[in-house]
């Protein structure tokens, strides 16, 4: 796994020694909030509606077991026992006191993790596929690449005061698991003639106008990357609007200008910035590939392993819908939900944290995953350990069998921490949760993903869920919008709004009827509800939501 | 006839631990929404304002919030008032954890 260079270290230590000393000056008052405010930003510190919020980055999503314990200490000893994993692959903590956090900072820095970049507008945290380095499906692990693209972009510069932040995201296989058509830049792996290379994709985003990200190029050469996304950010950082924040984003510069145009801008700027690129960058990437170098697999017999989930039912459900086919036989991938019905979504609190640390010591060559999907992963561990693996996290109310399924929400913080939030997501996500599974319907509904936002930012992805929901306010109270048929896949597409939104009570019952109706109108238990909404479209989602309307039609 | 004045007190984010405040009258900070002082015309809001503005080092953000009037004192308007005056709905933290 990637271990800090000493250039890394010294340049986190010499940020942290400055986030001190503006601290320190914070509160004796030499700093008024709006000098101070960048700063703190620049640190991954937010003001939120009860409290501080540190963000901190968990670069590709990648996890030593060392600092899944340091990620536990900090919880409990400046926090309130709790981590909140989010879409993005950072840990917030939700209750930070200001003179704390320079000493939380320096707690990261000696397990090599940091909270740069996690806020500005500068680029931020690049995420990858959560399954990189041990999917079967996998091309390439994309992560020294991600690793390259943070080494280039810490500090670029040119990059430090973008129109906005701007986000990029990796994957190394065919199935995208890394959302890469929502982000500014999306890369997914691409083979040509034998050589390995990138399709890129750019102008992705959520928020308040979703877009679907569009090929720029659908081969780049691996060796031209770092001077081709230098010449995407170059041609945005000069065409992006800073006149208006909501048209600053890179999706609103490639819709305004055409994809074409941007094309043939970014194809000029990077004739002139490839000669630059003297193969150094390429030297850089061969060291840090070697050392995301696959760890050393042991062979084991799987018999045992087979004889558990021929003979117990709870083990087997969990393995049906929590285990993904590892790229060796004898070994899987391991998602641990951070969803049990009724809790909050992407919460781990410091003994959760420090089981799967010790997990990952003991059973997965020390390594641990956190999806955008606010899961945890265990991306190598030995079939015939599974059911030591389940039989623990069983016992820390981590083995909830939801994978993929209708409780396997992502939430975002919502009105219940964020001060930009305009309704709660949380306890919408928690009740749909706890209503399904009281119906006993989840395993029958099938795969499902439903994604809230509790404002128009959309950082609970609901856009792309399959079925979307978004918390607004309406004359002064919290207000559900529903959006179906979004998908984050490499079959991505934007949800479509059902209707009116409907009140905080209201919004269970009408996703309840909302899945009867799936469940009336689907082919088979084969066909997914993504499926069935691609095959039907939208009328019998909208008669099962709005029954009165229906009634009046056919009246 | 103007609109009548909607009730406001003044409200921010203490500067060191981060949680909700609200101005009294004596130009103290209090952690509680029952203490803050009722403010009742336009003019006066935008002096309490400047007043609660002019210490930086103590607050964030201070900001004028409505309010109605109950049997306590001034209570929020807004629901998400409530749930600064309150806390998150998923634990029992924050200002209801106070409260016990
Ligand atoms: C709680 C404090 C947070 C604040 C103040 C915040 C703020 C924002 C804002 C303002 C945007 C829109 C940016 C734009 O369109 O230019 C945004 C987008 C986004 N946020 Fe957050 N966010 C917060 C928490 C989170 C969390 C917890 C997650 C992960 C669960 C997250 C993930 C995202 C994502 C994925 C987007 C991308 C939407 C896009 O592509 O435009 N955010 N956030
Ligand atoms: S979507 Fe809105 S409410 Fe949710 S975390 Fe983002 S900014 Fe806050």
């Amino acid at each position: 796994m990637y271990r800090y260079s000493d250039f890394d270290a010294a340049f986190v230590a010499e940020r942290n020694k400055q986030f001190r000393a503006q601290v320190d000056r914070r509160i004796a008052g030499n700093l008024t909030e709006d000098e101070f405010k960048p700063l703190r930003l620049m640190n991954g510190l937010y003001l939120q509606l009860h409290a501080y919020m540190l963000r901190v980055a968990i670069p590709y999503g990648t996890l030593r077991s060392a600092q899944m314990r340091q990620l536990a200490y900090i919880a409990e000893k400046w926090d309130r026992g709790y981590g909140h994993f989010t879409t993005r692959q950072n840990i917030q903590y939700n209750w930070p006191k200001l003179k704390d956090v320079p000493d939380i900072l320096d707690a990261l820095a000696e397990v090599e993790m940091h909270a740069i970049q996690t806020s500005g507008n500068t680029i931020r945290n690049v995420t990858a596929d959560h399954f990189a380095g041990a999917a079967a499906d996998e091309i390439a692990d994309p992560r020294p690449v991600a690793e390259l693209l943070r080494q280039w972009s810490t500090d670029h510069p040119e990059f430090q005061f973008l129109p906005r932040k701007f986000k990029i995201a990796i994957t190394g296989s065919p199935n995208d698991r890394a959302v890469t058509k929502a982000h500014d830049i999306g890369l997914r792996m691409v083979e040509q003639n034998g050589e390995p290379g990138f399709e890129v994709i750019v102008g992705g985003g959520l928020g308040r106008t979703p877009m679907i990200g569009k090929v720029v190029r659908d081969f780049l050469p691996k060796a031209d990357l770092l001077p081709y996304i230098e010449a995407v950010v170059s041609v945005w950082n000069t065409l992006g609007r800073r006149d208006n924040k909501y048209k600053s984003r890179i999706k609103i510069t490639v819709h305004e200008n055409g994809i074409e145009n941007i094309r043939e801008l970014v194809e000029a700027r990077f004739a002139e910035l490839r000669p630059g690129f003297s193969g150094v960058d390429q030297e850089i990437l061969r060291d840090i590939e070697a050392q995301f170098a696959p760890p050393a697999f042991t062979a084991r017999d799987t018999d045992g392993f087979t004889a558990f989930y021929d003979n117990d039912p709870v083990f087997r459900s969990w393995v049906d819908t929590n285990i993904t086919d590892h790229k060796r036989a004898d070994h899987a991938i391991v998602t641990v939900s951070l969803k049990k019905q009724g809790d909050t979504p992407g919460d781990a609190s410091a003994d959760q944290m420090r089981l799967l640390a010790d997990l990952a010591e003991k059973y997965g060559y020390d390594e641990l995953r956190i999806s955008h999907e606010q899961n945890v992963i265990l991306p190598h561990v030995p079939r015939a350990d599974l059911p030591a693996v389940h039989a623990a996290l069983k016992a820390y109310g981590l083995a909830t069998a939801n994978i993929g399924l209708i409780s396997d929400i992502i939430a975002c913080p919502g009105m219940d921490y964020c001060a930009l939030a305009t309704a709660r997501s949380i306890p919408v996500a928690q009740q749909i949760a706890t209503r399904f599974d009281e119906l006993k319907l989840e395993h029958d509904i099938g795969a499902l993903k439903i994604k809230i936002s509790g404002c128009i930012n959309a950082c609970g992805h609901h856009h792309v869920g399959h079925i979307g929901i978004l918390g607004l306010d309406r004359a002064g109270v919290e207000n559900y919008q529903i959006t179906l048929g979004g998908d984050g896949t490499e079959t991505a597409s934007v949800g479509e709004r059902a209707g009116p939104g409907f009140a905080y009570d209201e919004i269970v019952p009408a996703i309840e009827r909302l899945i009867y109706a799936y469940l009336d109108v689907r082919d088979s238990s084969e066909e997914t509800f993504l499926e069935t909404y691609r095959r039907l479209g939208m009328a019998p989602f909208k008669a099962a939501l709005y029954p009165e309307a229906a009634e009046k039609h056919a009246a | 006839m103007p609109r009548a004045f909607t009730p406001k007190v003044i409200t921010a984010s203490d500067l060191l631990e981060g949680d909700v405040i609200y101005l009294t009258e004596d130009d103290t900070w209090s952690r509680h929404l029952t203490e803050a002082e009722v403010i009742d015309d336009e003019a006066h809001a935008q002096i309490r304002l400047l007043d609660a503005q002019s210490q930086p080092d103590r607050i964030v953000g201070a900001y004028l919030a409505d309010v109605t009037i109950g049997a306590n004192g001034p209570e929020p308007a807004h629901f998400r008032e409530a749930f600064r005056a309150t806390g998150p709905s998923n634990y029992n933290h924050g200002k209801q954890e106070l409260a016990g």
